[in-house]
């Protein structure tokens, strides 16, 4: 069954938030639809009674004890933060301006 | 110590070098000025190094002397020279995981790997070079050019962790770390004719190692020798309460196992799986292996052949599971707290589409798409969770081999080192060649790589031992016993003929992007 569009490596694209170039697209819809057609060999594998193996090792998730520690501190939260504004990370506006009408719309 | 001098460190061995500066015979600082030396004039034409910390290992050199001539304890690796696969943050040290979109990413933290290593005593020379998010085979994708194979620049050093093989086959450093999620220790230890060792899962704690895909990833050690490989685990293994999924088992003596092998393997049954040979592999490797096979007989190993039936699953399970758990460690690179921000984007959305697709490579791209691919509702139950029951498969056929045997001996890789832009074009062909190793990452038994022969292009050849989950003593002393048979381990590749610049060996294809 073959399988992989240019549309549908579009739509995996948004939902992963990857800007693709043509070129890339065109690309990535080879890639996966060969990486896809060799990976469909484990249907053949009957697995009706085994059980999923989520992690290599089987552990009870540990408590440690709940000890206040000192966090990072806001400083140093920020530093590698390409853009801030104070005590906050800056991102494009999201939230219109007070009394303004947002881009494109009536 | 007697033998070593400190302007030919090449070759030299972890235990000589750390017994030398413990009992006062050699400074610290002048083995790690002789390394740094050699990085200077040599990696230039090898490219493994993506960050040299000069003043920072000159500081914990002469912390080391200061120690050792007040008497003190310098630790049991004092004065060590070691490097760093750059996936391990390193507090106030650039860490970018081969990626441009961690690229002036200088962490607040410090990953447990190396703060261990710190406290042992040993010197950290640098950060070495990756493919970019550990994803790769060859080191081809690092987005600050690929690494040259010591043993023939002409040739890749392998991947993931191709800096962290280069550097200590050239003898740039004395030891190594890396990390291994489908082979990425094991195989360009394999292709630079050094050891290299994927523990038992949790065996090495995670924390502060980038994530590529947490269920498979596992940190580990590169050494010159077994000998080299075992100290060096040893003081990096163990219980970490920062990492949930570290094992609670106490270390073992790996060094002592190592060495006990010297003496014999009398009785250790050596399993060979069938799978593992023939079809698709490089007839040279294929006789190494087994002529390194007979010799494990001749220690005194009895040998028992066996098969892993679900091998031929492996390489299409691993890639199901890596690439969705990798979709969403990577989700977290969005151009908001560190790293890489494209300046033009005018919404959220396009600051999150546009730093992402400028920002990664193409590498990690693909398996962002593939892993978001199998995760998708309607997908999950035919990709995602058939790949978690295969991978029961494969795990429960290693349970069913070490009920019959001690150890499994395989080749690491099926092809050895090959040339630039050789396998670049077609990444499935890429992904095929991890057949022998992804296996064990799935299953979580710790395995390793060391050399056992050459090929006639003068190529490393590396053999692969398995061993039952936590059972890597019993691996140490196979592994120990073949390489005192041997002498393979000893041969070291021609320094680079070239220059400090590299100039003299021109790029190799794709070595900017």
């Amino acid at each position: 069954m073959s399988r992989i569009r240019p549309e549908d490596v579009r739509e995996i694209a948004a939902l992963a938030r990857l800007a693709l170039t043509d070129e890339e697209v065109a690309r990535m819809t080879g890639d996966l639809d060969a990486i896809l057609g060799h990976v469909e060999a484990l249907r053949e594998l009957d697995t009706t009674s085994t059980e999923p193996m989520t992690h290599a090792v089987p552990f009870d998730c540990p408590l440690r004890p709940d000890l206040e520690e000192p966090p990072l501190s806001v400083e140093e939260a920020l530093r590698n933060a390409p853009r801030r504004d104070q005590g906050f990370f800056q991102v494009p506006r999201i939230v219109p301006a007070s009394g303004a009408t947002p881009d494109g719309e009536g | 110590m007697a033998g070593l001098d400190v302007r030919d460190v090449r070759g030299a061995g972890i235990a000589q070098l750390a017994d030398g500066v413990r009992a006062g015979q050699v400074k610290a600082r002048d083995l790690t000025e002789a390394y740094l030396d050699r990085v200077t004039r040599l990696d230039g034409a090898l490219g493994a190094f993506l960050l040299v910390d000069r003043d920072g290992a000159r500081r914990q050199a002469d912390e080391i002397d200061r120690k050792v001539a007040a008497g003190g304890d310098a630790g049991p690796l004092a004065g060590v020279p070691i490097a760093l696969k750059d996936i391990f943050v390193t507090r106030g040290i650039e860490t970018t995981c081969g990626s441009k979109i961690l690229r002036g990413f200088v962490p607040p933290y410090e990953s447990t790997v190396s703060q261990r290593l710190a406290d042992a005593g040993t010197v950290m020379l640098g950060k070495l070079n990756m493919d970019e998010f550990a994803m790769g085979s060859s080191n081809e994708n690092s987005s600050r050019g690929p690494v040259r194979n010591p043993w023939s620049l002409d040739h890749v050093p392998g991947g993931s962790s191709g800096g962290s093989a280069a550097a200590l086959a050239a003898s740039l450093c004395a030891g190594s770390f890396g990390t291994d999620t489908g082979g990425s220790i094991r195989q360009p230890a394999a292709m630079c004719g050094v050891v290299g060792v994927k523990p038992t899962y949790g065996r090495v704690s995670r924390y502060g190692v980038i994530a590529f895909a947490s269920s498979l990833d596992h940190p580990g050690p590169f050494g010159r020798t077994v000998d080299d490989a075992a100290a060096l685990l040893e003081v990096i293994a163990g219980p970490d309460p920062r990492d949930a999924t570290s094992v609670p088992s106490p270390v073992g003596r790996y060094r002592e196992a190592a060495r006990a092998g010297r003496s014999g393997i009398a009785g250790l049954r050596v399993g060979v799986p069938a799978e593992y040979f023939g079809s698709g592999m490089d007839t040279e490797i294929e006789a190494a292996v087994r002529t390194a096979i007979d010799e494990l007989g001749r220690a005194g190993a009895e040998l028992v052949p066996l098969s892993l039936p679900h091998t031929r699953y492996a390489i299409a399970t691993y890639y199901l599971i890596c690439t969705a758990e990798a979709s969403s460690n990577l989700a977290r690179y969005d151009g908001i707290r560190y790293g890489y921000r494209d300046p033009e984007a005018r919404s959220l959305e396009e600051l999150y589409t546009r730093t992402r697709g400028q920002g990664f490579g193409l590498e990690p791209k693909r398996r962002i798409m593939l892993g978001t691919y199998v995760l998708r509702s309607g997908y999950y139950d035919a990709y995602y969770n058939q790949a978690l029951k295969a991978r029961r498969k494969v795990a429960d056929d290693f349970s069913a081999a070490f009920a019959r045997c001690d150890v499994l001996v395989t080749p690491t890789s099926p092809i050895p080192a090959f040339k630039f832009g050789e396998k670049t074009k077609d990444p499935l062909q890429m992904y095929l060649a991890d057949v022998m190793t992804v296996a064990a990452n799935l299953a979580g038994v710790p395995a390793m790589s060391q050399c056992c022969g050459f090929t006639r292009a003068g190529l490393p050849i590396g053999m692969q031992t398995i061993a039952a989950p936590l059972a890597e003593e019993t691996m140490f002393r196979a592994a120990g016993a073949y390489e005192a048979r041997t002498s393979w381990h000893r041969r070291l590749p021609a320094d680079p003929v070239g220059s400090s610049v590299g100039s003299s060996t021109g790029s190799p294809p794709g070595a900017t992007r």
